[in-house]
């Protein structure tokens, strides 16, 4: 198996050199100007942290200048382990999970972050059951259906336009009977603003509760890693209508950063867990907090 | 989808209207106040520090006049800058001379490029065209069938690439397939690729260079942050991009990628994606998108448009008039003039914060010019009178400006209850009763 690491590196290589560089002269000396100030500012903002966490880690630095004329360690050492306050503690894997419930906006990349999760488990070992659930999307039942073929991964599907909650009240039925213990849901995309659409996912999640406890489930939202301070809004709108036990991010092959997971993670406690750095099956890497900010913030 | 930004810029101006007049200090305030609320809303890093930059350089080299508040000043500055980015006019496809006109929909992974072929061909179908959609989309599972579904609903032919693996030779394929028929539009899906993946960069080249499409579509997620122009410069550089469609803006995003998008590659955004259904594509009009950013907040222009027109006097003379309550049909009428003047009702509403929010109001033009009608079909007597006007009389002014009777009634009554809201309005505060008046419309 690949270095994870040098994997992520590479993925984050195209802009760290820049990064790095401006971030270096800053670290040379002791003193910072207003020049430098709005360096740091553009190099915060355009990695899409967003402006609150942006002026907050600005102020500190400031005062932190101010505070110590003598100061020995670097900006970048201080702004680092800034970073590290924003995310919570490592995430660890618990073994109890049976069903995962997968959503997010149109498009993020859920289906296919599914098809890599359900490769993963399936490697280690689980029985994994697949359930259509979007069955408002042209052909979304067909994608899913490729993956399982693919993967040699049994699938629930009903017709299109059938009630989401009773594909997966099938699948919860069905489990046992197929000697599977673990459900992957794929549900349609929606805006986190619909309310309908978000009533039909609460629904769903009421569904679930009926057959497994809550630690046998875990909600995981798929974000986009292109998306800029609106993954906040969305984030905020689903923790609060279905509750959200994880993160992943996909798409981090991209040049975006995905930096607004620091205002998540600051504002709902939420851990990311892995991030999606292609379109192939294996394209999936755990998430640890030190990595990312030690690639983002690589010299 | 841009009230946010609007009331950014809305506590922005509020502020400054508070200070009373315009030091350097608070032009600074001011002008990062607007970045602030610029970055929130997503606007490329670059894009929103030369716009700022522009803005104050403006603002500081500028005479302070005595007639116009240095807010005014500042606010008209603004809208002039974002006006600007934003273009003049909406811009139509591009379309062959003769014959049948190739557009190809490129754009990153998930932004909804396969959607919005189907609501482009759904669009150019119920103009009577005739439209096939084509799919070279290879790689994500089930995007052709996607496709093919969304053709079916749109009622526009699809085409089989039959299990081909090569998006080139679907391309060759297709221009051998419609030689003899007579396809208005062929729209090309394109596989959703990232703006550093070089090979399939070069595969899209080649799909160009193969197919020579009269318009290349760039789909652009409006929810994108700050790579957003990276993204688009990528496709612009590699195949050149002719217009733009922004998708997705029916959720809360502030949109500010349009700024970004429309300032650097200078491309018209010539629709908007509006929803999952194939009836969710409107034309996009920069006009009204770039009085919607301001018109979250732009009294103060409203005000200095309505102060050039109607003149302090006749501000004046309003204020005494309202203030009594003895307002009349001349007076009404006097008024439905200088809106006239200003510009259509609809301009004026964009203006105002929060109108996009109201109900009820006779955003028609024409219903103005009804009651415009009406009012010119009364004698001196009954627009000073207006209690006077009797159902005789109703009847005779309904003959004479062309309305229905009811149309009368409703008139009268909106013109009492008007009456009694000013009245009440005006009560607690006489000043700024011009401003009042004005946001009543
Ligand atoms: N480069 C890259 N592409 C990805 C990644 N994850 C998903 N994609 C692509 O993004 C596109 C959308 O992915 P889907 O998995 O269909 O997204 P979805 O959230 O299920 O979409 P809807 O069901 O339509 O809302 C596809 O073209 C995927 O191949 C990733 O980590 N990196
Ligand atoms: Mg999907």
């Amino acid at each position: 198996m690949l270095n994870l690491m040098s994997r992520l590196k590479k993925s984050l290589q195209k802009t760290q050199s820049s990064l790095t560089q401006r971030m270096s002269h800053i670290v040379l000396k002791n003193t910072i100007d207003e020049d430098e100030i709005e360096e740091l500012e553009e190099i915060l903002i355009t990695a899409d942290m967003g402006v609150p966490i942006t002026m907050e880690l600005i102020d500190s630095v400031r005062a932190k200048v101010k505070a110590s004329k003598d100061m020995t360690d670097d900006i970048y050492g201080f702004l680092r382990e800034s970073l590290r306050t924003y995310l919570p503690d490592e995430w660890k894997e618990t073994n109890k999970v049976k069903v995962l419930l997968v959503f997010g906006v149109n498009g993020s990349g859920k289906t296919t972050t599914i098809a890599k999760l359900a490769k993963k488990y399936k490697d280690e070992g689980r029985k994994v059951l697949l359930a259509a659930a979007d069955t408002f999307r042209a052909a979304a039942v067909e994608q899913l259906r490729v993956w399982s073929k693919r993967l040699e991964i049994p699938m629930i599907e009903k017709a299109d336009g059938a009630d989401p909650s009773s594909v997966i009240y099938e699948a919860l039925e069905g489990m046992k009977a197929r000697g599977c213990d673990l459900l992957i849901i794929d549900t349609a995309g929606r805006l986190h603003t619909n309310k309908n659409l978000m009533d039909e996912m609460s629904k769903m999640k009421r569904t679930i509760a009926q057959h497994v406890s809550s630690s046998e489930l875990r909600t995981q939202m798929i974000l986009d890693a292109t998306t800029g301070n609106n993954g906040l809004m969305q984030a905020r709108q689903f923790d609060k209508t279905i509750g959200i036990d994880e993160l992943i991010l996909a798409k981090f092959d991209s040049s975006a950063k995905g930096g607004f997971i620091f205002s998540i993670a600051r504002e709902l406690k939420l851990p990311v867990k892995y991030l999606g750095i292609g379109e192939g099956v294996d394209d999936l890497l755990p998430f640890s907090r030190d990595d990312f900010i030690e690639a983002l913030f690589e010299r | 989808m841009f009230d946010s930004l609007g009331d950014k810029f809305n506590n922005v101006f509020r502020y400054i209207r508070g200070t009373g007049k315009m030091s350097e200090k608070n032009i600074d305030e001011a002008v990062r106040s607007v970045k602030m609320a610029l970055l929130e809303a997503d606007v490329d890093y670059k894009v929103v520090k030369d716009f700022v930059a522009d803005v104050k350089k403006r603002v500081i080299g500028q005479e302070v006049t005595k007639n116009i508040l240095p807010e005014q000043q500042f606010v008209k500055i603004i809208h002039e800058e974002l006006t600007e980015i934003m273009g003049k006019s909406n811009i139509d496809l591009t379309c062959a001379n003769i014959g049948t006109t190739y557009l190809m929909v490129v754009g990153i992974q998930g932004s909804g490029k396969t959607t919005a072929c189907g609501k482009l061909a759904f669009l150019l179908q119920s103009q009577k065209k005739k439209v096939l959609l084509v799919s070279t989309d290879i790689r994500r599972p089930a995007a052709i069938t996607q496709l093919k579904i969304l053709a079916k609903k749109a009622n526009a032919s699809f085409f089989d690439p039959e299990g081909e693996k090569d998006p080139c030779k679907i391309v060759k394929n297709v221009s051998e397939y419609v030689r003899h028929k007579d396809y208005d539009y062929v729209i090309f899906d394109t596989a959703g690729r990232l703006e550093l993946d070089e090979p399939l960069m070069k595969e899209l080249t080649q799909i160009k260079i193969i197919l020579k499409p009269h318009e290349i579509l760039f789909v652009a997620d409006s929810m994108m942050g700050q790579s957003a122009l990276k993204v688009a410069r990528s496709f612009d550089e590699n195949i050149g991009v002719d217009g733009v469609i922004l998708n997705k803006l029916d959720g809360d995003t502030r949109g500010g990628v349009a700024l970004s998008v429309k300032k650097v590659l200078g491309k018209p955004i010539k629709f908007m994606g509006l929803g999952e259904k194939l009836v969710d594509l409107e034309v996009f009009h920069p006009e009204r998108l770039a009085s919607r950013i301001l018109g979250m907040g732009d009294v103060v222009s409203l005000v200095e448009k309505a102060k050039k027109t109607v003149g302090d006097k006749e501000a004046e003379y309003f204020e005494k008039k309202i203030r009594k309550a003895n307002l009349d049909f001349d007076d009404f009428l006097r008024q439905l003039q200088y809106i006239k003047k200003m510009g259509s009702l609809k301009d004026i509403l964009a203006m105002l914060p929060g109108a996009n929010k109201l109900k009820n109001i006779p955003t028609d033009d024409k219903q103005m010019v009804h009651v415009e009608a009406m009012i010119l079909s009364m004698t001196p007597y009954e627009r000073q009178h207006p209690h006077m006007i009797n159902p005789s009389r109703r009847k005779r002014i309904a003959k004479g400006s062309g309305c229905e009777v009811n149309q009368v009634n409703r008139l009268l009554k909106q013109f009492e209850t008007m009456k009694k809201m000013m009245k009440k309005v005006t009560q607690g505060k006489s000043k700024d009763i011009m401003k009042n008046m004005m946001s009543r419309f």
